[in-house]
């Protein structure tokens, strides 16, 4: 990157930052709370981002790890009293830095589809654990707490309003991203980068590949757990539904459609996939309204959004961000 | 601990049975695997579908055979047609990207099912309902024969593609594409056709397995779960090995719900399948490549 670029990139995203920033001040609850799922969406499909986009390898099992941060967020709220924010953070990152072990230790043997496949199964193991054990786990219904307050413990805290946590999230998202962004550049980045191109090569050069793909796996399933911890925060419950793998295929699809290997892009993918359902659902019962349709209006939003999403992985593989990147550089 | 013999028949007939189905399901998605690299993540959703055209042609004419062939034919010709609309334009891709294309089908098509026959599960009478006496259970006939009829379609499948000209082109075109495309063998046609058939397939066992279990819109997830298993433990691509792994995993899954909940035994063939992919990744039933 040269100055100039650099000079561009870091007004860009001061520019971004500080929109976002001022954003709940200006947006009704309703966007204010939108906004903010977004970039909780927008930090799991960044995680994942790590292993589709920087170390070529597609990742179906990301809802276990985002689940088994709100499952240990729970669990640090519920046990510990009183709720603390920061030993739920923490309980969740151990959480899904468990689950990610796992995975990683057995996933990264494979490669292609299998690992894929493989990530696949093992969430739904997950989902399956934490569906039937209901003593535990509250089963189906999952698990409902108060929201712990922003703040350090028995010096000073405050509840958070949901502009403060929209904040919050912004914070978190934010570092994660610097710190995802520095990682990719890194060298430890670089091998992973070789890896995908070349994996053959990049182990005749003597690079332990399994032992790098497998980091790479944890470190993503790290992230993937915090996105998992602010969500269980903002949504004050941890459900199966979460860990089961229509998650991780939203994932994939939040990738697909901002751009792999950008980072930001599958944030702008989860804003684009959100806004588009969003849209559509309101849509259909306006149409099925104004002209009369009523058949119309339970249309499921998700076919045209699926819709979208075939016609980009063939017409726009490159996805949202990839493809303004494309077109600044021509 | 006394080993409950009758229990263990029991399951082994329920097992089987299951397995048949499975292997019904997963010879489909493994011959799309093997000759065209395409990882069809809507499989379910075709087996979804099948047995609702099943659950419409049946209350239309009455005739449960009637609405078997006509759901195989219907959802073969969607069959076809999601493959030239979609799969046809990923070829020469990256695998992953159909892969996503069929994830993005499978949404499409279940919202679509959802949307078009409701949240409420409908049932397929069965054709007939003769029972015989299993130890202390009234075992329906049917369950047997859902067992024969997917035995005998997997056998035609089999004999079609070792005997049949066209199956000759399939594996022809599964073995070398390019070399095939030069001998004369319309491989984009071969690709449409051999997606229609798994499709089909999948709507044969989508309307046989129907009266078992209630016909709702996400019946189809567990089974692309379950075929998945089945077809990465037999090899992908491998035909006999898919059907000897729907028979292992569906018995083993029997076996297990003895003494867990029926919910949990998939948790025993993911263990199997994990075992596969770290000591035989090439498959199960396979012989060791040299």
């Amino acid at each position: 990157m040269t100055k100039r670029h650099a000079k561009i990139y870091w007004t860009g995203f001061t520019v971004i930052i500080a929109l976002l920033v001022i954003a709940p001040l200006v947006l009704p609850e309703f966007w204010r709370r939108f906004l903010t799922e977004i970039l909780i969406w927008g930090l799991l499909a960044m995680s994942s981002d790590l292993l589709i986009g920087y170390t070529g390898m597609v990742s179906f099992g990301h809802s276990a790890f985002f689940g088994l941060g709100m499952y240990g967020a729970a669990a640090a709220i519920l046990m510990v009293k009183p709720p603390n924010l920061w030993l739920a953070i923490l309980y969740g990152l151990a959480a899904s830095a468990a689950v990610a072990m796992f995975v990683a230790y057995f996933s990264t043997r494979l490669r292609d589809i299998y690992f894929a496949i493989t990530t696949l199964i093992f969430s739904q193991i997950f989902y399956v654990i934490i569906f039937t054990w209901t003593e535990v786990t509250g089963g189906e219904n999952g698990l409902s707490f108060a929201r712990p307050a922003l703040g350090i413990p028995g010096v000073y805290t405050v509840p958070f309003t949901s502009t403060t946590l929209h904040w919050f999230v912004l914070a978190i998202v934010a570092i994660s991203y610097l710190v995802l962004r520095r990682v990719t550049q890194s060298p430890f980045g670089m091998v992973l980068q070789s890896i995908r191109e070349n994996e053959a090569r990049t182990r005749a050069i003597g690079y332990p590949v399994e032992r790098y793909k497998m980091v790479a796996v944890m470190l993503s399933g790290l992230f993937a757990g915090l996105a998992g911890v602010l969500y269980a925060i903002q949504n004050r419950f941890a459900a199966p539904d979460f860990v089961y793998f229509l998650i991780s295929g939203e994932v994939v699809i939040f990738n697909v459609m901002g751009g792999i290997g950008t980072l930001l892009g599958p944030i702008v993918g989860a804003g684009f996939f959100l806004g588009l359902r969003e849209g559509f659902s309101r849509l259909f019962p306006w149409i099925a309204t104004t002209f009369d349709m009523p058949y119309l209006a339970e249309f499921p939003y998700l076919i045209p959004v699926g819709i979208i999403f075939i016609l980009m992985v063939i017409f726009l593989p490159q996805g949202l961000l990839g493809f303004m990147k494309q077109r600044l550089n021509q | 601990m006394e080993i409950p013999w009758d229990i263990i028949l029991i399951q082994t007939v329920n097992g089987l049975v299951t397995g048949m189905i499975l292997a019904l399901v997963a010879s489909g998605l493994t011959l799309i695997f093997g000759i065209m690299d395409v990882v069809n993540f809507a499989h379910g959703e075709l087996f979804m579908l099948g047995a609702y055209m099943g659950v419409v042609v049946l209350t239309t004419t009455g005739n449960f055979w009637l609405a078997l062939v006509i759901a195989v034919l219907i959802v073969a010709l969607l069959g076809a047609a999601m493959q030239i609309t979609t799969l046809r334009p990923l070829l020469g891709r990256d695998p992953l990207n159909t892969i996503l294309a069929t994830f993005g089908l499978s949404l499409v098509l279940q919202n679509y099912a959802l949307w078009q026959f409701g949240p409420v599960a409908r049932k397929i009478q069965e054709p007939f309902t003769g029972q015989f006496t299993l130890f202390y259970l009234q075992y329906p006939w049917y369950r047997i024969v859902i067992a024969v009829l997917s035995a005998a379609i997997i056998t035609g499948l089999y004999l079609f593609l070792k005997y049949g000209r066209y199956g000759i082109w399939i594996r022809a075109t599964t073995q070398d594409r390019v070399m095939a495309q030069a001998m004369g063998i319309p491989v984009p046609w071969v690709h449409t056709a051999v997606f229609a058939i798994g499709a089909g397939m999948a709507a044969a066992s989508g309307v046989l397995f129907g009266p078992l279990v209630g016909v709702n819109h996400a019946m189809g997830l567990d089974w692309v779960l379950k075929a998945f298993i089945v077809v990465v433990v037999g090899g992908m691509g491998n035909l006999g090995g898919s059907i000897a792994a729907a028979i292992f995993i569906s018995l083993l899954e029997a076996y297990a719900s003895i003494w867990v909940s029926p919910s949990q035994a998939i948790i025993v063939s993911s263990i199997v399948l994990i075992l596969t992919l770290l000591f035989r990744p090439t498959g199960l039933f396979v012989p060791t490549p040299k």
